[in-house]
């Protein structure tokens, strides 16, 4: 594999930011877009763009035929049986409140629980909460240990008869840390359990494969996937999309609307209301394709390689200190600088071109449990290199200097 | 360089050591900020005398260098002021942070002057200009001793 050939494929890298060569290390927030996926979107608004699902007119037939490829390119790419287990939505924050809204309102009530884990991003919480008001349900949080992991021990010691659902992360977008969501999902499923996994950082990173995996609900959110923003996918089981009740009412999801009642169409029109990120949907057939030309098995052991990397330089710099070592971890390098906050290294790093994120990474529970109220975190990419690494240590030294007058 | 005038001197010395950094058990009124962005946090504690003169100031929180430094130099700078200069000082220091070269207020000393200008540099750093500001307007807030936090998502 070339990275240089790859990094070439993406043209944000051809310009320079604020005169600096660009050091993206914020591919956790959201990847960059290969040239592809942005051709695709603009030959789509130039040669064919029409309404999906609508019309009978050529161009409307074409266009809901390329939305519909991109479906069974998901479907292959994660191993789902059936096509219709692939729901477009506008991201994975919406995947996941989908499930929540409505597993919770046909599943749940007074004292059940819900299982998540410490290490969750707001979005896997949040969704949540509301059914705390709503249902009077209990939350749980399975803790994270000393290397930034959570066992199957810390969730099985967490699971009780009143336990309903499972929601965890596939892998940690603040320690890195991935979870054991195969034999978490034997676990739940051996007490009658469905396990739903947000999959944002999983699915840019690790090779997907959903009947091995076994989990009910994965979610997906293709801006960090090379992918357009405003999409997301939910995978689900059909026999969940099919007993589940619709999410949002509106055109496109119905099968017949009268004054006195509603009947609702079928999968996986029930649950994609109104018109949808069609341009965006049909670009991200060409992220997959990407994927699938480099191979995932391909990416994940250059990000391996690279974050053993940024592992061992951050170690030897003795300022770094490392947040987490999972020791099954994913391209995702946060830390703390002695006596610098992470705002201000982010600030001072931007100044040399490098890009990372500084904050809680909508992970305030995670935060409060370590006692620090921001952390840096450098996130990595198929486009990255070593020198990338080697940058990110040099800015950092800068910081200690104008810290350290 | 910009980073040279972001990180000058001062603002390095206040954000290491803030001054007036600690919880005063002498206050009638205080006040509460909060950048929800960062996570940045200032809790602000006056003791207003009979005469509406701030007799003691000091504040509890977090943050990064500038959001400590601003804090940190403001309430050196309160200290002894009446009700109107406060809000004088505030909306000056506000608005030199928002458009203003210079600050306006002839309350101000040279050294006090170089003191605040030394924040200016958030302005070419215009995701960092709340960090800058964020402790001025819950000052504002701890004068009128607002119950509700102020949040930074709600400046203009
Ligand atoms: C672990 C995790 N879950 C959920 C999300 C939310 O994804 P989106 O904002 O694309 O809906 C993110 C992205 O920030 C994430 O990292």
């Amino acid at each position: 594999m070339n990275i240089n050939n790859i990094k070439k494929q993406f043209p944000i890298f051809n310009n320079k930011v604020q005169n600096n060569d660009l050091v993206y290390l914020d591919s956790a927030n959201s990847s960059q877009k290969p040239q592809v996926v942005v051709d695709r979107i603009y030959d789509f608004y130039t040669k064919e763009f029409s309404n999906v699902g609508r019309s009978v007119h050529y161009l409307a037939v074409a266009a809901t035929n390329l939305y519909e490829n991109t479906r069974v390119l998901v479907q292959k790419y994660i191993n789902a049986k059936d096509p219709n287990e692939i729901v477009f939505t506008k991201g994975a924050t919406e995947a996941i409140n989908l499930v929540a809204n409505t597993f919770g309102q046909k599943f749940l009530g007074e004292g059940d629980e819900i299982l998540l884990t410490e290490l969750e991003h707001h979005s896997n919480y949040v969704p949540w909460h509301y059914l705390r008001k709503s249902k009077g349900v209990k939350i749980k949080f399975a803790e994270f240990n000393s290397d930034g992991e959570v066992t199957l021990e810390s969730i099985e010691k967490n699971i009780t008869p009143k336990t309903k659902i499972i929601a965890i992360t596939h892998l940690s977008n603040v320690t890195g840390a991935i979870l054991p969501i195969k034999e978490i999902t034997r676990l739940a499923h051996s007490k009658n359990i469905p396990v739903l996994v947000d999959g944002c950082q999983g699915a840019p990173h690790l090779k997907l494969d959903m009947q091995e995996i076994g989990c009910d609900f994965y979610a997906i959110s293709c801006h960090k996937m090379y992918g357009p923003t405003g999409l997301g996918i939910l995978y689900a089981k059909k026999k969940w999309l099919e007993v589940l009740p619709p999410y949002q009412g509106g055109g496109g999801m119905i099968r017949e609307v009268k004054k006195e009642g509603i009947t609702f169409g079928e999968l996986p029109n029930k649950y994609e209301a109104g018109t949808m990120a069609t341009a965006q949907v049909i670009a991200f057939g060409e992220s997959i394709k990407f994927l699938n030309k480099i191979g995932i098995e391909n990416i994940e052991k250059h990000e391996n390689e690279l974050t053993k990397y940024g592992e061992e330089i951050l170690r030897k710099n003795n300022s770094v200190k490392l947040i987490g070592s999972p020791k099954d971890k994913g391209s995702v390098l946060s830390f703390t600088l002695d006596g610098v906050h992470a705002h201000d290294i982010a600030t001072i790093l931007d100044e040399d071109g490098v890009a990372i994120r500084a904050g809680h990474h909508c992970c305030q529970i995670l935060h409060d449990k370590l006692g620090l109220s921001a952390t840096a975190r450098a996130s990595l990419g198929v486009y990255n290199t070593k020198d990338d690494l080697d940058k990110l240590n040099e800015s950092l030294n800068k910081c200690k200097k104008i810290f350290e007058g | 360089m910009d980073l040279k005038d972001l990180y000058q001197e001062i603002i390095l010395d206040h954000g290491k050591n803030p001054r007036n950094l600690k919880k005063s058990d002498n206050f009638n009124k205080d006040a509460k900020g909060h950048n929800p962005l960062c996570g940045d946090k200032v809790h602000i504690y006056l003791k207003v005398d009979e005469n509406n003169k701030i007799s003691d100031i000091a504040f509890e929180g977090s943050g990064c260098a500038i959001s400590m430094a601003s804090a940190s130099i403001m309430t050196d700078l309160m200290k002894e002021r009446k009700e109107v200069e406060v809000k004088e000082l505030v909306d000056d220091f506000l608005e030199m942070i928002k458009q203003n070269p210079e600050l306006k207020s002839k309350i101000l000393g040279e050294n006090e002057k170089t003191k605040l200008m030394s924040l200016s540099g958030v302005k070419k750093y215009p995701m960092r200009v709340k960090c800058a500001t964020m402790a001025w307007h819950t000052l504002t807030a701890a004068m009128k001793n607002a119950n509700e936090e102020t949040n930074t998502d709600k400046f203009e």
